[in-house]
């Protein structure tokens, strides 16, 4: 029988209807929008300013703290300002805009598709390097990758866990990355392993992708301490806690951080912009991201840079559909809903979804019958029904007991819900309540 | 009758006198001496339990009150000057003259003026639109229309507006308890100086953005043009972030800043109509 994790999950429907588009590289833009905060921490500080001629790899704002990363330009041209533009939630978000002149590269980086496979410097070069080159979590948390590696006083990695689950329904970046740049995303994990010098790795990937799993099993078997999992398809498998839990059976104790049971995870997508900043010297300024929908007349895997606006991908689909009831980045169970195509792809956008008018509504609100479905499904064994009430009724410190900020907003609650409750609204209100109590607290 | 019934009478009041005593004694050992004026100055307060002193309930007001050796700073908004006057009677102190303050909305963005360029469909509070998203309107400073304040009110002086969505705040209901002050999270309202008849002359708007944004997300954003600030004669109004804010204490309402502001942010409101310019005044107080 195939693994998974043990609690809670649901199974949406996959709809993965890019799966066998191959990734196509996407026209350059006119102009981009390359934000200074694409990740979990402090925002970077842009150094260049209005006037500026940059290349495409030069660092355009430093990071000024550890959890933090720099942030690269993405395409080359003439900075034109350092202002404030709207992102996904329509706040305003510092950056900076250039328009773009030409696609020369900084000449240290290595352009061509050979691949190396020799690794020639040590961990803490690789970390060193890793930060520099501005890489964070690719699966869309965004937390930057060189936090991680370095371990807390007295915890030790036994095993580093690839995450290609993918498991939200319609994205398809991890999956076509596999299959095209195995070679790559191998190399790329040794790279990580070598880093946090452990022995072993395992890539765990969902049963929906036979073709991932065969091709990355053979690759496997020319590298020391590599392995893959066929994992069961379960929402939300790609979760950190739940991959652990699929893969080694471990369970991460509440509040704790993976590596308290010697686990380290990692993206797919994040082994090869490794690979790619350590062998090739190329930092993290493109991505894969796939544009799909049910109604999108060509459903696609681009490769693009950060800083294009939504509208150029949505553009190179076909255009919106008429019918389109939402714009989703990311996934439909966690994406956020954008407001305006005017926002930028940023190193967190795994896909772009447009969604159906009746596909992305919301029902009526009706009662809770208290049938625990929500309780069934929850994969943090909490009581979503009982945390929704707290987070409506402001009771803050009962829902803290009730370990609120334990859930990964994962939204199968929401999701399989017979009334339609906002369950994941107000849960997220109240976790949000919570945590700033906490931060007060330890003041 | 019988001897049963006796016994049991005469055990009963044995048992009670026993108690009797015993309480008495427990009674003294933890008496606990309570000002008896706090019981007075709680009588004299109105009871709403609202918290808008800043305590938690009437009670723990009254309890502030007998301790505080004067009463510069506890105000009772609700009860305002004539209630104070009876606590710092009871308690012998100086009353203090509080001004009446009253709350209003700094945003006037009804559907006419702000039009729609998203939609949010998820759980109907503000503060969880707040926190996932800036507005369905292009102005992130403006009121959501949720109602938050309307919930957070005790006094049922704040009304959704049937058609514009925003709420509106009922001059005579309002105590300034400041409720709805807590529960804006775009912090909108403010309470300000309650002047004669209820006139007010009010700048509607938190847009900090700069001028040409403003006024394309909403036609009656301030867009910090400076023209009040430099017609009003009494220093009331300051220039802070693109946004004009005229200080309630200063203001003499005198409505000069009215006519002079391009975008009509600037309302005046429960004054009589005016003799020169009517179509203007309409124009500004049809919210």
């Amino acid at each position: 029988m195939l693994k998974t994790f043990k609690i809670g999950g649901v199974h949406p429907p996959e709809n993965k209807l890019s799966k066998d588009k191959a990734i196509e590289v996407l026209p350059l833009p006119q102009k981009v929008f390359i934000p200074v905060a694409q990740h979990i921490g402090a925002p970077a500080t842009p150094v260049v300013k209005r006037g500026d001629v940059v290349k495409v790899g030069q660092v355009i704002a430093k990071s000024r703290s550890f959890v933090s990363t720099n942030i690269h330009s993405s395409v080359s041209g003439k900075v034109t300002k350092v202002d404030f533009s709207a992102d996904s939630s329509g706040y305003p978000k510092h950056g900076i805009f250039i328009d773009v002149e030409g696609d020369e590269w900084e000449e240290t980086i290595d352009r061509t598709e050979t691949l190396v496979k020799d690794i020639t410097i040590d961990g803490p070069a690789i970390i060193q390097k890793i930060q520099d080159a501005g890489i964070v979590g690719l699966g869309g948390a965004t937390f930057p990758t060189h936090v991680k590696l370095v371990p807390p006083q007295g915890m030790k990695a036994e095993v580093l866990l690839i995450n290609g689950v993918e498991c939200e329904p319609y994205l398809t970046s991890d999956h076509r990355l596999m299959l095209e740049k195995a070679d790559e995303i191998m190399v790329g994990i040794q790279l990580l392993m070598k880093a946090m010098n452990v022995e072993k790795a395992v890539i765990g990937i969902e049963n929906n992708k036979p073709d991932a799993i065969k091709l990355l099993s053979e690759k496997c078997k020319e590298y020391k301490g590599l392995s893959v999992v066929a994992l069961k398809v379960q929402y939300p498998q790609g979760g950190e806690k739940q991959l652990i839990n699929a893969v080694t059976g471990k369970e991460v104790p509440s509040g704790a951080l993976p590596i308290a049971v010697g686990a380290v995870v990692s993206n797919v997508g994040t082994a090869f912009a490794v690979y790619e900043a350590i062998q090739k010297n190329k930092p993290l300024f493109e991505r894969v991201v796939t544009i799909t929908g049910k109604g999108v007349s060509k459903p696609a895997n681009f490769k693009v840079r950060v800083g294009t606006a939504t509208s150029e991908l949505v553009e190179a689909a076909g255009g919106l559909p008429e019918d389109t009831g939402k714009i989703i980045s990311g996934g439909p169970m966690m994406g956020r809903a954008i407001s305006s195509l005017d926002i930028p792809v940023t190193k967190g956008t795994s896909g772009i979804l447009l969604m159906q008018e009746k596909e992305s509504s919301r029902q009526e609100v009706l009662n809770c019958i208290r049938c625990s479905r929500c309780t069934n499904v929850c994969p943090m064994g909490l009581e979503p029904y009982l945390l929704m009430t707290l987070g409506e009724k402001q009771i803050f410190d009962r829902a803290e007991k009730e370990r609120v900020m334990d859930c990964i907003e994962c939204g199968s609650c929401s999701y399989t819900c017979p009334s339609s409750r906002p369950l994941l609204d107000y849960i997220r209100f109240g976790k949000g309540k919570v945590g700033q109590i906490i931060r007060s607290r330890k003041k | 009758m019988s001897i049963t019934v006796i016994y049991t009478i005469v055990t009963l009041v044995v048992i009670g006198a026993a108690a009797a005593v015993i309480l008495y004694f427990v009674a003294q050992k933890f008496k606990v001496y309570e000002d008896p004026r706090i019981d007075e100055v709680e009588g004299a307060l109105p009871g709403a339990n609202c918290g808008g002193c800043g305590f938690a309930g009437c009670r723990a007001f009254a309890e502030a009150c007998v301790g505080a050796s004067e009463l510069n700073d506890l105000n009772c908004p609700v009860g305002g000057n004539d209630t104070m006057s009876g606590v710092a009677s009871i308690l012998g102190l100086e009353a203090v003259q509080q001004d009446p303050r009253m709350a209003f909305i700094r945003c006037n963005g009804t559907c006419d003026h702000r039009p729609k360029t998203s939609s949010f469909d998820g759980a109907g509070t503000c503060a969880i639109a707040s926190s996932v998203y800036s507005g369905e309107s292009d102005c992130q400073y403006g009121c959501l229309g949720y109602g938050d304040c309307f919930d957070a009110c005790d006094f049922d002086a704040i009304v959704m507006h049937p058609e514009t969505g925003i709420p509106e705040i009922i001059d005579d209901k309002c105590v300034a308890c400041g409720a709805c002050v807590e529960a804006c999270p775009k912090d909108l309202i403010e309470l300000r100086k309650k002047m004669p008849k209820n006139r007010k002359v009010v700048v509607a708007c938190r847009n900090m953005d700069k001028g040409g944004v403003a006024k394309k997300a909403c036609e009656v954003a301030c867009i910090g043009c400076s023209k009040c600030f430099k017609e009003c004669p009494f220093d009331a109004i300051t220039m802070e972030n693109n946004l004009a804010y005229i200080d309630s204490d200063k203001c003499k309402l005198c409505r000069k800043c009215v006519p002079v502001c391009p975008t009509n942010a600037i309302q005046e409101l429960n004054f009589p109509p005016r003799k020169v310019k009517p179509a203007e005044k309409e124009e500004c107080t049809t919210t």
